[in-house]
């Protein structure tokens, strides 16, 4: 087997995956430049409106022709996108900061608001998961789900208000606002996390219970092996897949997801400047944030897919099939 | 008789009954309405609740609970407009995919990946922020988010459906490719899709009070919970009523329909739901 390095399959497949994410994000962006076009507002009047000059139609004219906006659509589609790939995302309608360094300077705190509710979701909703599966209709089980599915019908906006409510305005244990510290991100996180604990302890119940249902554990434990040794060796590893499809799903859901609790906290992230951006009919930035978002959530999901090839050798083998 | 699928079924029927109910009184909720739920009156602002105002009332002295009251029909209807849209529209794509394959299936497909590329509720952002606040524009955002999970669902049915004998036969016999596809193939694909609707619907309610709550859906003087949270936020600390009766609203509505979706699943879905792994440890602990 003198096989060459780009004749592998893992390779090919990766090349024919990136192949088709390029299409996908060329149709983001066309979607999200082609809006602009079906709102019934005019960028141009609106950001005159902002800016408190008198809107009149030769002023109009003029700056249109100034910001190429008097040319066919897709001629401006291509330079928009043009110039969006060499990294210059257009200027912000109101005070004409960049829209990369805006966007820039709010993603990192977005990324640590999703990491560490994601962390905090992941450490509560497998071991409990997992301790409904194997105490299934007993009563903490039926307690966990109750919990769960009560968090799971609660928005992370009322969430957030109960929880200011409770430890920042009658308890004053926690401050009001989401300052930069470590206290600051508490409520917030927790804020996201529960919703989404409730709804992840019966997706991890879900595959446990459908693993413990195989017969492989009947086998193990009728060889002897202890029921806890079969748990986690056998049955966590094969449902490690679907752990990691819920914490790609996490990731997805928060991006954008999380604007509300970022406004109530005054957290200052992606989802607090896009909502800005849409009370001032800000398009630039609004274009920039979607299309960041689909690219962000598309190389995730790349990366959830390779993992799987990683770890399960039935993917890499029907890979090799192929 | 009885066992786990009559269980079911009873659950079912109770909370159907219990929904139909709730949906009929929330479209007569404007006749309950102690007062005029747009009725401001800034002398009786902020007031806790009494026997006048049984939920306090706003900072525009507005009654909290004719105005959650009123906002009743907003929020739940608008929600199940929104998955039958959404059900609709996918199923639509879903079929023409599934059922004519080829360059249409290819095209729409690709489409369905490029919705599907959006994360969570970024598109629905997106939607609503550039078309500008209002009810229909959160409605047709919701829309757009959701039709390509339908779209992939009902093409996966149909594409197995498509070769089943009883299609073939029904082209044999001549019939109409409307006929194959309403009598024949949608009948019997619409199951799962039925349970992934109904499923969704307490979610749906969610990310509508959400994207209100955002201030992108109804504008006011119309009363809707999301927006009502937004608004009263402000004044949480002295005056929780505000916040607190329509954050409820929305819970308790959104756990009825999640309820429903549930049990709307184990009875069109039903799963062996033995687990050895428990028999085993039970006759080790006598």
């Amino acid at each position: 087997m003198n096989r060459r390095i780009w004749q592998e399959p893992i390779l090919r497949y990766i090349a024919r995956r990136l192949g088709s994410l390029v299409v996908v994000l060329l149709g983001v962006t066309f979607l999200t430049y082609g809006l602009m076009y079906l709102s019934p507002s005019d960028p141009v009047e609106m950001l005159l409106q902002a800016q408190g000059i008198p809107v009149s139609e030769n002023v109009v004219l003029a700056l249109k022709e100034k910001a190429g906006l008097d040319r066919p659509f897709l001629v401006q589609y291509a330079s928009w996108l043009g110039n969006f790939c060499r990294g210059d995302m257009g200027q912000s309608l109101i005070d004409g900061q960049p829209a990369a360094e805006a966007l820039q300077a709010a993603l990192p705190k977005t990324l640590l608001l999703t990491l560490t509710s994601v962390l905090v979701t992941i450490v509560l909703s497998v071991p409990l998961g997992i301790l409904t599966a194997v105490r299934q209709n007993r009563f903490s089980d039926y307690f966990i789900r109750l919990l769960s599915f009560l968090g799971h019908s609660m928005p992370s906006f009322f969430v957030s208000l109960l929880l200011l409510y409770v430890f920042a305005l009658k308890l004053r244990w926690l401050p009001v606002l989401a300052s930069d510290t470590a206290r600051g991100l508490i409520l917030p996180t927790l804020a996201l996390a529960i919703p989404m604990t409730g709804k992840y302890i019966r997706q991890v119940r879900a595959a446990i219970l459908e693993q413990l249902g195989q017969s492989y554990v009947d086998g193990a434990i009728s060889r002897g092996i202890k029921p806890g040794a079969v748990l986690v060796r056998d049955v966590l590893r094969n449902a490690l897949m679907t752990l990691i499809t819920l914490m790609s799903l996490s990731v997805g859901s928060l991006l954008g997801g999380t604007a509300a609790v970022e406004m109530i906290f005054v957290w200052r992230g992606m989802g607090f400047l896009v909502m800005d951006a849409i009370r001032m009919r800000d398009y630039p930035m609004i274009q920039a944030f979607v299309v960041w978002m689909a690219l962000i959530y598309v190389l995730i999901n790349f990366l959830v897919d390779l993992s799987y090839h990683l770890l399960d050798p039935r993917v890499r083998q029907s890979l090799e099939v192929n | 008789m009885k066992g786990p699928v009559y269980d079911a079924r009873i659950r079912y029927t109770f909370l159907l009954v219990l929904t139909l109910a709730f949906l009929f009184l929330s479209i007569l909720a404007p006749l309950f309405m102690p007062n005029d739920p747009n009725h401001a009156s800034l002398s009786d602002a902020k007031q806790a609740p009494s026997a006048v105002y049984p939920w306090g009332t706003d900072w525009l002295g507005r009654c909290v609970l004719s105005r959650v009251l009123a906002g009743a029909p907003v929020s739940i209807f608008s929600a199940l407009v929104i998955v039958g849209l959404t059900l609709m529209v996918g199923s639509a794509v879903g079929i023409a995919c599934g059922y004519w394959g080829g360059k249409v299936d290819s095209i729409l497909m690709r489409i369905v990946d490029i919705f599907l590329a959006f994360p969570g509720m970024v598109l629905a952002l997106a939607v609503a922020g550039m078309l500008g606040k209002g009810l229909n524009n959160a409605v047709l955002a919701l829309v757009a988010t959701g039709w390509p999970t339908y779209a992939r669902l009902m093409r996966g049915q149909v594409l197995t459906l498509k070769e089943e004998n009883f299609v073939h036969a029904a082209k044999l016999n001549g019939q109409t490719t409307v006929s194959i596809l309403f009598l024949h193939i949608l009948p019997n694909a619409l199951r799962p899709v039925v349970v992934t609707a109904s499923l969704s619907i307490g979610g749906t309610i969610l990310s509508l009070a959400g994207l209100s709550f955002l201030g992108l859906g109804p504008q006011p003087p119309l009363a809707e919970w999301g927006s009502m949270l937004a608004d009263g936020r402000g004044l949480m600390q002295q005056h929780p009523w505000i916040v607190l009766y329509p954050g409820l609203a929305i819970l308790m509505t959104s756990i009825l329909f999640n309820l429903l979706g549930d049990s709307v699943r184990d009875v069109l879905d039903p799963h062996d739901s033995r687990n050895l792994f428990q028999k085993v440890k039970r006759k080790r602990i006598p």
